[in-house]
């Protein structure tokens, strides 16, 4: 199996199945949000979108091949991560900032703390893909 | 809602996630058997939107309108979505994107009753 087509392979393939479901059900959620109820939450809101480019950008460049794609999906998986942990801590403390639910609200409570395991699983594949690629290169 | 209809996507998408499953444990690829379950999937979910959207017609609209159709259109992909994912992969790991694939479904059902349920004001 060729270097380029590892990272989309195997356990990647799951990985990137888990991904696009979390993509497709945080931009519907952002869109139903933002066209019914923003005025509601704007911050919560917005902060759905954003997750909701996250996993998109986190998806696409996980099931691309190349150098550039692993850089693109390894700081969206970081920003994932660091966006799930902040917003959750956030909320656990202090949920009058959030007063509507968000992907990430409570580290991922209401998605079964699936999102909070995905971006270091993806981190995790990254890190096992990468020797494949460097030597691909 | 129609119960009936509900109740056969819940326990078909759910009897089909635990024979993909099985198929992964044993270490298999997914071959022709799981395509057509998974038609049989989607063909009842298919008819559950037929009648969803036509008691919508009739009856009126949840109060989460927009929300309900969001999961009802997701519901409409996911296995199709799924599948054709699945079948690049020889592998137990294209198999297990049909198991992830069909327990989004359930999920969704549920959500979508609960949403109805809820009615309109």
């Amino acid at each position: 199996m060729s270097a380029a087509t590892r990272r989309s392979s195997g356990p990647g393939r799951l990985l990137i199945a888990v991904y696009a479901v979390f993509a497709l059900a945080a931009s519907a959620r952002a869109a139903v949000q933002i066209a019914t109820k923003f005025d509601e939450a704007p911050v919560a809101y917005l902060l759905s979108a954003f997750a909701a480019v996250v996993y998109i950008v986190a998806t696409v460049a996980l099931a691309r091949p190349g150098v550039a794609a692993r850089r693109v999906a390894l700081t969206a998986v970081t920003v994932e991560l660091v966006g799930v942990l902040t917003v959750g801590t956030v909320t656990a403390f202090d949920p009058g900032d959030f007063p509507d639910d968000t992907v990430w609200s409570l580290y991922g409570r209401g998605y079964g703390f699936v999102p909070l395991v995905l971006p270091i699983l993806g981190l995790l594949w990254l890190r096992r893909t990468r020797d494949s690629e460097d030597a691909g290169r | 809602m129609v119960a009936v209809v509900d109740w056969a996507v819940i326990v078909a998408s759910l009897a089909y996630a635990a024979w993909a499953l099985v198929a992964v444990v044993r270490n298999r690829p997914p071959r022709e058997p799981y395509v057509i379950g998974a038609g049989v999937v989607e063909l009842l979910i298919l008819i559950q939107v037929v009648v969803a959207v036509v008691l919508m017609i009739a009856d009126g609209t949840p109060d989460e309108t927009a929300t309900f159709i969001g999961y009802l259109l997701m519901n409409l992909i996911i296995v199709p979505l799924g599948l054709f994912w699945a079948l690049a992969e020889k592998s137990r790991w294209g198999t297990s994107v049909l198991v992830v694939a069909a327990l989004v479904v359930p999920v969704l059902v549920v959500r979508m009753q609960q949403i109805w349920d809820a009615g309109a004001t």
